[in-house]
């Protein structure tokens, strides 16, 4: 089944045709999406910026990640639901829309950076946990953070923009 | 001149002429408008919570404001004059909806509280303040904060 037929298949469930047409609580769904982005991505500007060396530099690396991760993973959490609603509303737009194919990979690059992070830069952190200005690794992962969340809102914001830009 | 007469003035007034021209620009500062409210939302969110008891706690309200002081401030800038060419992009229809004039007066009160009542909280010393107190504070700048990002997202909805 290829990638096309199942969004196919989802457009024509009736829970998406439901969701697509009921106006009210997609829009709720909207909203919360964009109320939830400013606990995961607020936290995790803060988080990556602390990384930088910009903000919050008299607080421990790991006592900000503990205290503040929890927020930003369970703003995740709802992002990823509320985002995949969003999808199952309109399965097929979002296909053919380019900003939400850049998202997704985006998200992917997002995903992959975090893991390289815990690899490599974090594992040292005991050495660097109280640095105002943490090494060059940590840096540049905090940098690679604050990047890709930028480019992630921005390639959303734009989504339902396509035909003012490629029509 | 009336608060119409303004707006329409600000519709028509030929920088935003040109700007409409181009379809594109309205999603680009609204991107930017979004992209000062993640900065914005963690600055304030990061003190609230601290005042809710929640968060990071060894650290003093006092401490934690400053730290962000230059965040906030930079991504209010930011929101301020975003948020001013979007109104002036659609000026005359703003003007008819309910909720931009609600984000508007949520907005004023939000930046007063923040400025006198919240920042004043923060200042004092912790011993000196109860725990009611700073969580009555947190969660009023909280609501507040709600209720202008709420609003903000109705003006765009159809």
């Amino acid at each position: 089944m290829s990638l096309l037929s199942f969004c196919e298949w989802l457009a024509a469930t009736p829970g998406s045709i439901a969701l697509h047409e009921s106006h009210y609580l997609y829009l709720i769904v909207l909203t919360v999406h964009v109320m939830t982005l400013c606990v995961f991505a607020g936290t995790a500007v803060l988080l990556n910026l602390r990384l930088v060396g910009v903000t919050m530099l008299r607080v421990p690396v790991s006592e900000l990640m503990a205290r503040l991760l929890p927020w930003t993973v369970a703003g995740f959490a709802v992002m990823v639901i509320s985002g995949s609603l969003l999808f199952y509303a309109a399965p097929l737009d979002k296909y053919g829309n380019l900003f939400f194919r850049t998202k997704m990979g985006l998200l992917v690059l997002a995903g992959l950076s975090v893991w390289a992070f815990y690899k490599t830069a974090y594992r040292s952190v005991v050495e660097w946990d109280s640095s105002p200005v943490p090494p060059g690794r940590a840096r540049v992962a905090g940098c690679a953070g604050l990047i890709l969340l930028a480019a992630i809102i921005a390639a959303g914001r734009m989504i339902p923009y396509q035909t003012y830009w490629f029509e | 001149m009336s608060l119409l007469d303004l707006f329409q003035w600000f519709e028509y007034s030929s920088l935003l002429v040109e700007m409409r021209s181009s379809p594109w620009l309205f999603p680009i500062i609204a991107t930017i408008h979004l992209l000062g409210l993640a900065v914005i939302g963690g600055a304030v969110l990061i003190v609230d919570l601290r005042l809710l008891g929640l968060g990071l706690s060894r650290q003093s309200p006092a401490q934690l404001a400053r730290d962000v002081e230059p965040l906030l401030r930079g991504s209010l800038v930011v929101m301020l004059a975003t948020g001013l060419l979007l109104l002036m992009c659609f000026a005359t229809k703003y003007y008819y909806l309910t909720a931009f004039w609600v984000k508007l007066a949520s907005l004023c009160l939000v930046l007063i509280f923040m400025f006198t009542i919240r920042r004043r909280l923060i200042m004092t010393s912790e011993m000196k303040v109860s725990a009611i107190r700073s969580r009555l504070v947190g969660l009023v700048s909280l609501s507040l904060w709600v209720s202008v990002v709420l609003a903000g997202r109705l003006i765009g909805f159809p």
